[in-house]
């Protein structure tokens, strides 16, 4: 309940914020975000592409909250994403298997290629103790020459160097069916593939063992350990899983909402799930409706700049400022505490309060 | 061996043009994380003085006769611009006990974005090129002395020379002035520091502070050296500083050390294709080197780790 209050007022500030911004750079801040909310949602094209936007914002989200909630920050998703979308697009333009099994092998390589890059950072940071945020950010500049070397030397486009082949249709996740449902968006099956991650994490981290361990290492490493549990297991296997995630974010991304892999960028949703995963308070329907909110903000922008002279790295901006205020959660909630304080029954300090909000 | 020194002697003005950024942006660090605060934020305050930079460059230069003046200027600006965006991560991390490592990335985040949207609601473009930035020289009669003259007095920059002395000024101010001795206490035992009488909070955002001017210079220095263009990014080079801070093991000299193999590996990654002796080397090991090299070293140096003991911790004074 507090987590959602300070996500939600966090969502309030940026979007002020983002209003203030345009108002001192001589726009309408009620144009833009009209122009912002039709573009994401105006109709069932623009709809589905805010969908589509926020699916792989919803993988690297899981991926990195998943994470968190061990105590891990994996900053590397954007690598993670890289290999596990060059390993689904490897197995897409190599092998003519039957539709549902080349799917399934992808899917599979996408998982596994993201958890094999996670899977280093979290060997050492259990072994050696080496911070993951370091190793994770090398890995992700590793990703980022293995991909811009592999891509032309395997899988070179005929006119173009810096991408990949295109996949034939029967390997990548869009289905006429939801296309033609959602009138000539690039919705995909990796919305349906989001929904199931959301499932099985909510499920994997409340409602098994091992989501019981990796969160109470998360809470207390020492503690944890002294109750029995594996820790340095524990740090390798939530890296496993995390990286297997934010390889499926890959996955969507280059197989689902675009038909092949481009070289020289390091994705962009890689970082924004960092973002996506704290205003989610690392919760997977959180995550979800963080990733679906972002995903509008993303999708509409491209109209709003059309409509408007509002840049488009508003969008951008909003999110950067809402992740500053969901960071400072502490001004939020002396914000709501002093607005609270004015009731005489809530005036009994502060720490049995917070006791009470979870 | 002599093919080799040829070599050297070619790529070194460009290796040190391109250390120079990242040695005064993990010198910057330094300064925070000695004071107890991890700034993960360095990519975007590097990227906050690579646009001011550009940006009051580019519009001086439109109407100054003295294009150098005009770099020198744009240099202060983006050094002030860097201060006061790093107070926000200073705010947070100091008053607000927030997660350190998130409230740079939102630095990092917040920087790539709102710069570009000031720039093209400032100058209708999201790329700000300057007409002419820092010009290299050869140092008169340094550059003539055999051996060391090719490799550290050509084709040099005044920013280089400024950025050394700013290194040689913090190592003294670090480690030979009450000032340093009080920062550093503030990263070890702020508890301590604070029974001592200093001011951890003061001294914490003192340290942010450098660090936030130290990064705005470095990205200002990209542009007016060898970049000339803003564009949104430095490509990653204030998360490599980062690596490089740790690498030196949160010492000056280390950190010279470790900038100065950061530069000279890009820089030989960079321009191996047109040297014969190192093309036969694939590319891709080229490139993936200084990283590969970090994370080894991150192994060897995690028995003996340098950290301040305090980094990353909020302090409050009331837990003792």
């Amino acid at each position: 309940m507090r987590n959602t209050i300070v996500s939600l007022l966090a969502v309030v500030f940026g979007l002020l914020a983002g209003a203030i911004l345009m108002a001192v750079t001589g726009h309408n801040p009620i144009e833009g975000y009209t122009y912002l909310m039709q573009g994401g949602l105006k109709n069932t094209e623009r709809l589905g592409n805010t969908l589509a936007t926020a699916t792989p914002l919803i993988f690297t989200g899981l991926s990195v909250a998943f994470a968190f909630r061990t105590g891990l920050f994996n900053i590397g998703a954007a690598g993670q994403m890289l290999i596990g979308g060059l390993c689904a697009t490897a197995i897409g333009l190599t092998f003519d298997w039957p539709r549902t099994v080349l799917l399934a092998a992808m899917v599979l390589a996408g998982f596994i290629g993201g958890a094999v890059w996670a899977f280093l950072p979290g060997l050492l940071k259990a072994k050696y103790n080496v911070h993951e945020v370091v190793s994770t950010i090398m890995l992700n500049w590793i990703a980022f020459w293995t991909v811009n070397y592999a891509v032309p030397a395997y899988f070179k486009a005929e006119s173009l160097e810096t991408e990949s082949r295109i996949l034939p249709e029967a390997a990548t996740l869009r289905v006429p069916g939801l296309t033609e449902m959602f009138d000539g968006s690039y919705i995909n099956l990796g919305i349906f593939l989001g929904l199931i991650a959301v499932i099985v994490m909510a499920f994997l981290i409340d409602r098994t063992t091992l989501g019981y361990e990796l969160k109470a290492v998360g809470f207390n490493r020492h503690a944890a350990e002294y109750g029995g549990i594996a820790v340095n297991r524990s740090i390798v296997v939530s890296m496993l899983i995390s990286g297997g995630l934010a390889g499926l974010g890959g996955m969507v991304q280059y197989t689902g909402n675009a038909a092949n892999i481009q070289i020289g960028i390091l994705p962009s949703q890689g970082f924004d799930g960092i973002a996506v995963a704290l205003l989610g308070a690392n919760s997977p329907v959180g995550v979800l409706l963080a990733a679906i909110f972002f995903g509008l903000l993303y999708s509409g922008r491209g109209f709003m700049n059309a409509m408007t002279e509002v840049p488009p790295e508003i969008a951008d901006s909003i999110i950067a400022i809402i992740i500053y205020f969901a960071a400072t959660s502490i001004l939020i909630e002396r914000l709501v505490r002093r607005f609270k304080g004015r009731l005489p029954l809530n005036r009994s300090g502060t720490a049995p309060q917070q006791g009470k909000g979870e | 061996m002599g093919e080799l020194w040829t070599i050297l002697q070619q790529i070194a003005p460009y290796a040190i043009v391109f250390t120079i950024p990242l040695l005064i942006t993990a010198l910057g660090a330094l300064f925070s994380e000695r004071s107890g605060v991890v700034n993960i934020g360095l990519e975007g305050l590097m990227v906050v003085g690579a646009f001011m930079g550009a940006f009051i460059v580019f519009r001086l230069q439109e109407t100054m006769d003295n294009k150098a003046a005009a770099i020198w200027i744009g240099l202060l600006a983006a050094f002030a611009a860097g201060v006061v965006f790093s107070l926000l991560h200073a705010f947070a991390s100091i008053n607000l006990s927030a997660n350190q490592v998130i409230s740079g990335t939102a630095i990092n985040m917040l920087a790539g974005a709102l710069t570009i949207f000031l720039s093209r609601n400032m100058t209708g473009s999201g790329n700000i090129r300057i007409q002419q930035g820092f010009l290299p020289f050869d140092i008169p009669l340094l550059s003539d002395i055999p051996l060391l003259g090719p490799l550290l007095f050509t084709k040099t920059y005044w920013t280089t020379w400024l950025i050394l002395l700013i290194v040689a000024i913090s190592t003294f101010t670090l480690y030979k002035t009450p000032f340093g001795l009080r920062l550093r206490s503030c990263g070890e035992h702020p508890h301590a520091a604070e029974a001592a009488g200093i001011n951890v909070r003061g001294m914490r955002y003192i340290g942010v502070m450098i660090s936030g001017g130290f990064s705005a210079l470095g990205g200002a220095i990209i542009i007016m050296t060898f970049s000339g263009e803003f564009s949104g990014t430095v490509s990653g080079l204030g998360f490599l500083a980062l690596a490089a801070l740790i690498f030196g093991q949160w010492r000056p000299l280390g950190i010279l050390a470790a900038t100065l193999f950061f530069g000279f590996a890009s820089t030989v990654a960079n321009v191996s294709q047109a040297i014969p002796s190192l093309a036969v080397i694939p590319p891709f090991v080229l490139k993936v080197f200084p990283y590969v090299v970090t994370l080894i070293a991150l192994v060897l140096f995690s028995k003996t780790s340098r950290a301040p003991k305090a980094a990353g911790e909020p302090f409050d004074s009331a837990k003792r």
